[in-house]
Parts: structure tokens; sequence; C-alpha cells
């Protein structure tokens, strides 16, 4: 009997192809992409002012509502953190990334990658926990801050505007330190990876030719060395843009674009301007991806 | 003269290794921060040096039901969101691997969306689609939504090892006499076996720490990571939440290392990105 089942499907590779395609395929795209279409239908909808109801009716309303003033500068205030964070991110992850590809014994190598994955797996709550823990006025880094006698650094870098608090853990800076630290493993892995694919004979034909150590550096390695530079960033401008958990742990009351949605949806109770505020991510990806595209950064991941 | 492969490997400047190696005591170091705070008898503040030391917490934390029942839901949750994981992305990997049909990048790139979109686009995408079908939200909602970001964990590293399996085993399995069946248990599994468990063990990390899209997708349910969550914003519960992060670590720490060896051993790049 199963015999006649086997025989039966061995004959068809395509009905079996069918077979194997249909249940993830099925989820993906009435889950998945689903959902993501009625996202798009429900910015297209309004929420009635006096009864706070929706009301399902197109309308163009709340998706120019997403542009006033208050959520513009919401956008541009999170799109400049992505940005910071990722040119951050990218020149932390680069000494540690060229020295694993390239310096590192195989021995040494394996125990480095997962000594940079596992940060990257590890609980992304627990690792934001623990700056709180750090940033806290009476905690860590205060203390070693007074050691050395920065009191009034820190206070006058907390002093300023924009970007300053009452305290590291409540302030664009805290939250730029935490953002630096939670994406940097997604900067590290596609470096790495880049650099492992330029070959060595390529580094020594280089100096063959004459080039001192440096002019290799800049000539050679950082090159090629930037499509993963970019595949890296894909991530980290991509998360920092969406995030909500870090600005509410450690932000002020100027909302970031995750922090909007979040409130929007939740306290106001305003499902269709959530849903047309998330457009933006969406679209800024869109667009951050197909500009990667162009640089190459899809043979990086 | 150069010579050979790993002699000519050269030698890392001082600065490079410091740099190197203060960056990976970077990405370290806050989880030592956690196992220190958790014996500190200090219960208001996040005071330091730790004013004291003790291990009391660890008996307050094991009395409190809402944390169990916290813990019993994710463990839960991430136990059938692996299992979906596993069986949707083995079906999608092996599809994709068998055949060179239309439309297999686009795929893949299916696939990869609910995690090259930021978590709170997939979030609120279902909520909106949960909450316009009118279904309520439960159990089942929150695991519809870890499930779609699971799948492709699966995936990327079963199809890592389909091409890296010879295919003529397969076929000489079905010369001997074997049907497909026979095949798949006594040939293709073993063959797959460890990417599975490196798949469905970084799923299971990935689902059981999840707490964006979770906010979305849970009706009155509190998992793990949403307790967590509401007591970072309104610290209530210090000490407790140091003992929870604590264990949280260990939890998750086990199957992420095994699930590393298991791909760094046979040197495959799966599971990069999450």
């Amino acid at each position: 009997m199963l015999n006649r089942i086997s025989t039966y499907f061995y004959q068809r590779p395509k009905l079996v192809l069918a077979l194997f395609l249909a249940p993830p395929m099925l989820y993906m795209l009435v889950v998945y992409l689903g959902s993501l279409f009625s996202l798009l239908i429900n910015g297209f909808y309004s929420i009635d002012d006096f009864t706070g109801i929706i009301v399902r009716e197109f309308t163009m309303r709340t998706y120019t509502q997403v542009f006033n003033i208050t959520n513009r500068e919401i956008v541009f205030r999170t799109a400049t953190m992505a940005l910071v964070v990722t040119i951050v991110d990218a020149l932390i992850a680069f000494p540690l990334a060229y020295y694993i590809a390239k310096f590192a014994s195989p021995r040494l190598k394996t125990w480095l990658l997962i000594a940079v994955t596992i940060p990257l797996w590890s609980s992304y709550l627990v690792r934001v926990y623990a700056w709180k823990l750090i940033l806290a006025k009476e905690g860590i880094l205060s203390w070693f801050i007074n050691l050395f006698n920065l009191t009034g650094a820190l206070e006058w870098l907390l002093g300023l505007p924009g970007i300053g608090g009452s305290s590291l853990s409540l302030s664009p800076i805290g939250m730029f330190i935490v953002f630096v630290y939670i994406w940097l493993p997604y900067m590290i892995i596609p470096i790495q990876t880049a650099l492992e694919r330029v070959p060595g004979s390529l580094l020594e034909a280089s100096s063959d030719l004459g080039a001192r150590p440096s002019q290799t550096f800049r000539t050679v390695i950082l090159p090629l060395a930037f499509p993963g530079v970019v595949a890296g960033s894909i991530f980290t401008f991509s998360l920092t843009l969406g995030d909500f958990i870090i600005p509410l742990t450690l932000g002020n009351s100027k909302f970031f674009i995750g922090q909007a949605v979040y409130s929007y949806q939740g306290t106001g109770g305003n499902i269709p301007l959530a849903a047309a505020m998330t457009m933006g991510p969406v679209v800024i990806m869109v667009l951050y991806l197909l500009i990667a595209r162009r640089l190459g950064a899809f043979d990086a991941i | 003269m150069p010579s050979k492969s790993s002699d000519t490997r050269p030698r890392a400047s001082w600065g490079l290794k410091l740099a190197a190696f203060g960056t990976l005591l970077f990405l370290h170091f806050p989880m030592w921060i956690i196992f220190l705070y958790t014996f500190t008898p200090d219960e208001t503040t996040y005071t330091f040096p730790l004013p004291g030391f003790t291990t009391k917490w660890f008996g307050v934390a094991l009395q409190r039901a809402d944390l169990w029942r916290s813990l019993t839901l994710s463990l839960q949750v991430a136990s059938v969101a692996t299992a979906a994981a596993l069986i949707l992305g083995t079906f999608a990997a092996a599809a994709v691997y068998r055949s060179n049909f239309f439309g297999r990048e686009s795929i893949s790139f299916l696939l990869l969306l609910p995690i090259a979109l930021p978590g709170i686009v997939t979030g609120i995408a279902l909520r909106t689609a949960i909450g316009g079908l009118d279904i309520p939200f439960s159990f089942w909602t929150i695991v519809i939504g870890h499930a779609t970001f699971c799948v492709v964990v699966v995936y990327n590293n079963v199809l890592a090892r389909f091409r890296r399996t010879n295919a003529t085993m397969i076929e000489a399995s079905m010369d001997l006499g074997a049907n497909s069946f026979q095949t798949f248990r006594h040939v293709v599994l073993p063959n797959i076996a460890t990417a599975l468990l490196a798949g469905g063990m970084l799923a299971f990390a990935l689902s059981f720490d999840e707490v964006i899209v979770t906010t979305f997708t849970a009706g009155q349910q509190t998992t793990l990571p949403i307790w967590i969550f509401s007591q970072l914003s309104r610290p209530r519960d210090r000490p407790v939440t140091n003992v929870v992060a604590t264990i949280v670590i260990l939890i998750t720490f086990l199957p992420i290392f095994i699930a590393q060896k298991i791909s760094a051993g046979s040197s495959e790049t799966e599971g990069e990105t999450k």
C-alpha cells in the first residue's frame, strides 16, 4: 500500500511540489500578506471624533493626519536616531569584524562568532533591562563617573537641549547608547561575512605592488567591506525605526514612531491612525532596501 | 617569502586587538550586571556598589503565582510556534530545494519579510486583521503571530543543510528498493536532524523572548516578556524582575549555545539573520 502511494507521488513531481509548497505559502499569503493588506486598508478608515468608533468608509483624512507637524517631527526624529545609530554601529563593529575575519585563528574564530551571536539571539528585553540598571542615576555608570570626577561633564551633556534629560536612563543620549548596544551584533556579522570573502591573495597582490598596509586597507579592504556595512545597516536602521520598547523605557515625552503607533493604538484606541503611521517605516524601509540592493548589500547577507 | 595559508595570517596590531576585545566586552558585560543585581538587598533603587548580599529574592520570585503563569504561557506559546515553524519551514525548504520553479526567489523574500520589516509593522498589521475579522484575542492569536517570523529561521537552516546533502544518496536509497517514506525516514531525516534541532532551538528562543508583536496579538494574556516589559516602564518589583531576567538568560542561553555549536561545527553560516 505504502509502496503504491509512494510510486504514485514519485511519478507526479509537480503534485509533490504543490503539496510541499501549499502549507507554508498559504500561511504566509493569507496570514501575513493578508494582514499587511488589512493594515493598508485600515489607514483609509477614520475614527469618529465624538464617539471614538472606527468609521469603515474610505477617506484620505487619516493619511493626511500622518503628515501634520507633530507626526512629521516624530518621523524626522526617529529617522535621525536610526541614521546616527547605524553610523556609530558601523564604526564600532568594524574592528571586531575585521579581527574575526582576517586575524583570528580558526579555533578562536569559532568562539568569537559564538560570542557575537549569543547576544544577538538572547533576550532583547533583558538586555534593555540591563541598561536600565547600568544607566540609573544611582547605578554603576554614575559610580564610575564619580570615581573619575567626571560628574561635571555628565551634567553638561545632560544639560544639552534636545538630547539631554534628567538622568542618563531618561534621555535621548541613554536611548542612543542602548540602541547602539542592542543592534551591534546585526552589524558585526554582515561585515565579517563580507571581509571573509576578500581573498588573502588580493591583499598580498596589493602589497606586492607596493601599497603600504594603510593604502591596502583604504583602497582594497574598505570598498570590499562596504556591501557588508550596507547589509548590516538594513537591520540597525529598520529595527531602530520600529522599536517602541527602548523609547518607552528610556525616552521622554518626545515620541518616536513606534511609541506613537503604540499609544495611538493603545490608549488612543485610534487603530486607523496607528495603521497609517506604520506605513511610514514601511515606505522608508522599501526605499532603503531598493538603494541597498543597488549597493550590493544582498550578496553580503 | 610568502608561504601557504595560515602561516601568512598577519598579526593584528595591539590597537586592533584592544578595539576588538573591547567591543566583545561591551557586548557581554550588561548580562553580568544582571547576575550581580540579583543578589542586591536593595528593593527600591539600583544602587551601586550593592549595599549587601542576599539570595532571598529567588525564594520570593518562586512564590509568585503570576510569574509562573506567565512563564508557563511563554513556554507553551514558544513550543507550539516552534512546532508550526518546523513543519512549515521544512516544507518550504524541501520545495525550494527540489525544483527550480518560477518565483523561487520570492518565496525566500516572503519568508524573510516578517523579520526584515520592523516588528511593529507585523504586530499592528495582525491586530487590524484579527480585529477586522472579529476573532477574539487568545493564546492562538499569539501563536499565529510568532509562527510568521519563526518559519524563516527553520527554513534557512534546513535549506542550507539540503544544499550540502548529496542528492545521489536519495537516488541510491530509491534504487535499492526503498519507497519515498522509507527514504525519508532512513536517509533524509537523519541528514537534516541537526539542522532541524538548530533551527527549532533558535525559533524557540525567538518566540520565547518576543514582545513587540505579542503586545498587539495578545488579549488579556501576559507572556513573560510582556510581564518584563511592564516592569521596564513602571518598575514595581525590581528585585523579582532581576531574578526573572536571570532566569530568562539561563533558559535562552543553552538552546542558543547548542544551536550555534551545531552550525559553527558544520561551518554553515545559517542563523545569521535574525
